[in-house]
């Protein structure tokens, strides 16, 4: 099927062909028109065919519809012309003047305006259907002037057409539509010669029943099919997609939809949008700077102790090892944390990590505060053993004396001290950067111990209560504070020689409270090698201490004062008195002596870049926690972690078996229960009684002036 | 994700930690326009990175025009030279899934499972040791085909099947709304439909042909093993599966920007239901 191949080749043969049928009049001067050649076959032929090629063929080649319909109607010459040409021949006369005159006056320009108000340049489908079909009606029934003034260029053909909007031509239209309908069957029925003035009159019952039907209002939506069309082809027309016949239904859709959206356009995007704007506003505030007065001291004083660490700097360079958050999220939590140390006491700030939760996740600082600084937490715990006192004491008023458990639950490990042990630092999170700073209460032993049988993931609220076997002692704040403690002392990690002791005290005895908790900045440290960083794990060492499996980084003898107790009561006691000792590997170890996991080494070292060797960094991924990154340049380190917050472990998670009922009471003979006898000792007991029974009476009888002797058992 | 919006997406993804370091983004900028050309592929998607104990394996996918069609799977351990894998066959399947722990990194490595078969000779029955040998490489063809299988999601309204078959991308997709992004309904896995033809008619008839062709995230077993998260206040809706922690999925509503990225060390976590 020629399309836009050469439609205006065609059109114009079968043009010149009208235009020779009918009269010379012709006032659009365009290249078209150069050579008459045809009869009025033909003509009806391209009117029929126009019609109906611009029906069937929906397929608009991404130039111009336009001329596709018209290429398309000019393609196959063949089908009927005949019905045509009586048609032609009636309707002529009639026609003919207006549309002559029509021609003459107006130039093509107006009629192109008048036409169509709307599309500015191609016409919409249905309008240039008609117009094609009124042009092919035209062409029968008018001068070559009409057709060839139609056919002359995709855009005045709309116009052209629409701005004969006689009632005849409307009627031409129908009947074009008519024959459509009937396609090829009504064109080879009709016949050629007779009912020339019946046919018309058909032809403009049909098109206008057509047209009518697609002007249709839908009851469900108010809209008809015919504006739909036009708008539908308005917009291909307007946008020109590529295959646009594929997404043709899509189209459809967006225009029904453009419809409707305007009504409730502003109430919609308000709503939603506003989360977005709160968030905003929240992190626009950490841009702002805040200004005090005074402000040049201050500028000094913040320049001169700035406990704020350059995270752009260490997310640089864990980015080249592939691991951070992205340049934005990394500033905004840089300026977060700005926030933070302007308004909070702080000595030592730094970006901890990240830990992903299931609503929200949690930003984590790791803070040291200046000295003196963090005495609040301890009137809590005060109060909290008050209360338990008064409980304990209320239950021993009453009455009745329940009977007393002589279960006695081991006594709870106390919490290090803040600053030391599993409590050095303090921790801050945050739901995302511009959220106020929460700060984590210090974690208990127990809850270390608990936490390492329990695997929970984080919601991402704090108050968020954690159920588990076994019962974690405390809400989500404290889950998390225990896992960044246990992470830490598994991760944290640093080139050798970068930290050293600090001052030696002499007794190595004492190794329970010694001197080897402290250690401070090696101001010799001269860096190591990048790539002896990376090839041995033994350059890399521990400095946040070990936790033992108490919870504790320093053994708490929790047998210690109870021996004061026990010497006034008797010294043999079921539970033994003494507990060994926990060792845990001393301060600065190197991770070479950290444990495997089933043959996988606990630590991957990888340089970050093997293209370019000498600028490229160490990297340490952690295999225990996945998660867990570290990276040196030689001189530079720092530590990082971003995961789920769980240890890894090759095997499943098993939950840990609930512990034997305790014994309620001693078990002796008086309260064990005796087995009744079965019935095979019954029966024989009873044999055996009869048996004595039998004895005795016999004994009677023949001893009857004897005494009577009880012989019953 | 795309090949194309490579970076734009990795920016994106960014929210879960783990990402690419520049000297692997440009390589695969590059790379991954070579595959396309070489394959003859139309659409190439990064996949991810499985992360091993030695080296970390680089995966890519590339598409054909039906998009449901399965994909063919490349892999590269240093993101300039790509490695065709074979498809995974149920034998494959039934081999690797008995392997545990984590990616060597090296992929001859062979992985030794014993198992205990019985062997009949003549008259007797017993059980033998055999040592069955399996190759990285079928372990990493397995695993990625359970991640896809699993957790390879699409939003709705993405892709569109014609009456005649293949499925295609939908142009005039324009992204999720705010409402439908917070819904796990809005999601699909990225696969044949398993679960469609098991709906009553009821839930069937409300169901639009063209798009709703896939199972949705809504019934996935355990209920609560999909994390969503807006992040950037609305800006950006983050997906994170819980049963193959790594796999994150993104997309930014109302625009045409949507993709997954798995990156983790390739274990199922199996105590998913421990842990909710």
């Amino acid at each position: 099927m020629e399309e836009s191949t050469s439609p205006k080749q065609e059109k114009e043969n079968q043009e010149l062909g009208e235009a020779r049928r009918s009269w010379d009049v012709k006032t659009a001067a365009s290249p078209q028109y150069s050579e008459p050649a045809s009869f009025e076959p033909l003509e009806a032929k391209q009117g029929l065919e126009t019609g109906r090629q611009s029906r069937s063929s929906r397929y608009w080649s991404p130039q111009s519809g336009a001329r596709t319909s018209l290429g398309g109607s000019a393609g196959p010459e063949t089908s009927s012309p005949a019905p045509l040409s009586p048609r032609e021949s009636s309707s002529t006369p009639s026609p003919l003047a207006p549309a002559i005159q029509d021609l003459g006056a107006p130039p093509q320009s107006d009629r192109t305006t008048s036409v169509i108000p709307e599309a500015g340049t191609p016409d919409p489908d249905p309008l240039e259907q008609s117009s094609d079909k009124r042009e092919s009606t035209h062409h029968t029934n008018q001068s070559d002037g009409n057709t060839f003034q139609q056919s002359q260029q995709p855009h005045l053909c709309g116009p052209r057409a629409v701005s004969y909007k006689n009632a005849n031509q409307k009627e031409l239209r129908f009947d074009v539509f008519q024959e459509e309908d009937s396609n090829s069957d009504y064109d080879l029925h009709q016949p050629a010669t007779g009912g020339s003035e019946v046919a018309p009159s058909m032809l403009e019952t049909t098109v206008q029943n057509a047209k009518a039907y697609l002007l249709k209002t839908s009851s469900k939506s108010g809209l008809n099919l015919y504006d739909h069309l036009s708008n539908m082809l308005t917009k291909i027309l307007d946008e020109r997609p590529e295959n646009a016949v594929d997404i043709i239904e899509n189209i459809s859709q967006d225009v029904k939809m453009a419809h409707f959206s305007k009504k409730f356009d502003a109430l919609q995007n308000e709503n939603e949008m506003l989360p977005t704007y709160e968030i905003a506003e929240k992190q626009k505030a950490l841009f702002l700077q805040v200004h005090l007065e005074g402000v040049d001291q201050e500028l000094e004083d913040e320049i001169v102790e700035n406990a704020l660490p350059n995270v752009m700097e260490s997310a640089f360079y864990f980015e080249q090892a592939g691991v951070g958050l992205g340049t934005d999220e990394t500033y905004r939590i840089f300026l977060a944390l700005k926030q933070l140390t302007d308004t909070h006491p702080i000595q030592r700030c730094r970006f901890w990590g990240k830990i992903l939760g299931l609503e929200m996740n949690y930003i984590v600082a790791e803070v040291e505060f200046r000295e003196g600084e963090d005495e609040e937490e301890v009137e809590e715990e005060d109060v909290d053993e008050e209360r338990d006192n008064r409980e304990s004491e209320a239950d021993e008023d009453e009455e009745d004396e329940l009977p007393k458990s002589l279960y006695k639950a081991p006594q709870a490990i106390p919490k290090e001290e803040s600053r030391t042990g599993a409590n050095k630092y303090v921790y801050f999170v945050c739901n995302e950067p511009g959220r106020p700073w929460v700060k984590l209460p210090p974690v208990t032993p127990a809850q270390i111990v608990i936490a390492r049988k329990i695997k929970k993931f984080f919601t991402g609220r704090l108050d968020a209560p954690i159920i588990s076997y076994p019962p974690f002692p405390g809400n989500e704040s404290n889950y998390l504070r225990a896992q960044i403690a246990r992470i830490s002392a598994g991760t944290h990690v640093s080139p050798l020689g970068f930290y050293q002791f600090g001052e030696e005290e002499g007794e190595e005895e004492e190794e329970v409270e010694g001197s080897q908790n402290s250690f401070e900045e090696n101001p010799d440290f001269e860096g190591i090698q990048v790539i002896d960083l990376v090839e041995t794990l033994s350059n890399w060492v521990h400095h946040v201490q070990h936790i033992l499996s108490q919870g504790r980084c320093n053994w708490f003898n929790s047998v210690q004062k109870n021996e004061e107790e026990e010497e006034e009561e008797d010294e043999e006691k079921e539970e033994p008195d003494y507990i060994e000792q926990e060792v845990g590997p001393p301060l600065l170890t190197p991770i070479s002596e950290d444990l495997e996991i089933q043959n996988i080494p606990p630590w991957t070292t990888r340089l970050s870049s093997n293209l370019i060797p000498q600028y490229a960094i160490a990297v340490l991924q952690s295999n225990l926690w996945p998660g867990a990154y570290a990276f040196s340049n030689g001189k530079k380190f720092e530590n990082f972690y971003i995961g789920w917050g769980h240890k890894y472990s090759p095997d499943n998670y098993t939950p840990p078996v609930p512990p034997p009922v305790y014994q309620e009471y001693p078990s002796g003979p008086e309260i064990t229960e005796m087995d009744d006898p079965g019935v095979e000792e019954e029966q024989a007991f009873r044999a055996a009684q009869e048996a004595v029974l039998l004895a005795a009476e016999e004994n009677e009888e023949t001893e009857e002036d004897e005494d009577e002797e009880d012989d019953y058992d | 994700m795309d090949a194309e919006s490579l970076l734009l997406s990795l920016e994106l993804a960014s929210g879960s930690g783990q990402g690419l370091s520049p000297d692997r983004r440009a390589s695969l900028l590059t790379s991954l326009l070579l595959v396309k050309r070489d394959y003859r592929y139309d659409r190439v998607l990064f996949w991810g990175r499985i992360l091993g104990l030695v080296a970390d394996y680089y995966i890519a996918q590339g598409l054909s025009e039906d998009q449901l069609a399965p994909r063919k799977t490349l892999y590269s351990l240093n993101c300039t030279e790509w490695s065709l894998l074979p498809p995974a066959t149920e034998e494959m399947v039934a081999q690797s899934s008995v392997v545990k722990g984590r990616f060597m990194g090296d992929p001859s490595y062979e992985y030794e499972h014993i198992e205990l078969q019985k062997v009949n000779e003549g008259e007797k029955v017993f059980e033998e040791e055999v040592v069955i040998q399996i190759k990285e490489e079928t372990r990493l063809v397995y695993v990625i085909d359970q991640i896809d299988k699993a957790v390879a999601i699409i939003p709705r309204g993405a892709l569109f099947k014609t009456p005649f078959g293949p499925t295609h991308v939908n142009r005039t997709f324009e992204g999720l709304s705010l409402s439908e992004a917070k819904k796990l309904s809005s999601y699909f896995h990225f696969r044949e439909p398993v679960e469609l033809k098991n709906k009553t008619l009821l839930e069937k008839a409300d169901l639009d042909p063209s798009l709703d062709f896939m199972d949705s995230l809504e019934h996935d077993v355990p209920k609560g093993s999909w994390s969503i998260q807006m992040e950037r206040g609305n800006a950006l809706v983050v997906l994170r599966s819980l049963l193959w922690p790594g796999l994150t999925f993104y997309h930014a509503p109302r625009t045409r920007n949507y993709g997954y990225i798995y990156v983790g060390t390739g274990e199922k976590n199996m105590d998913l239901p421990f842990m909710l």
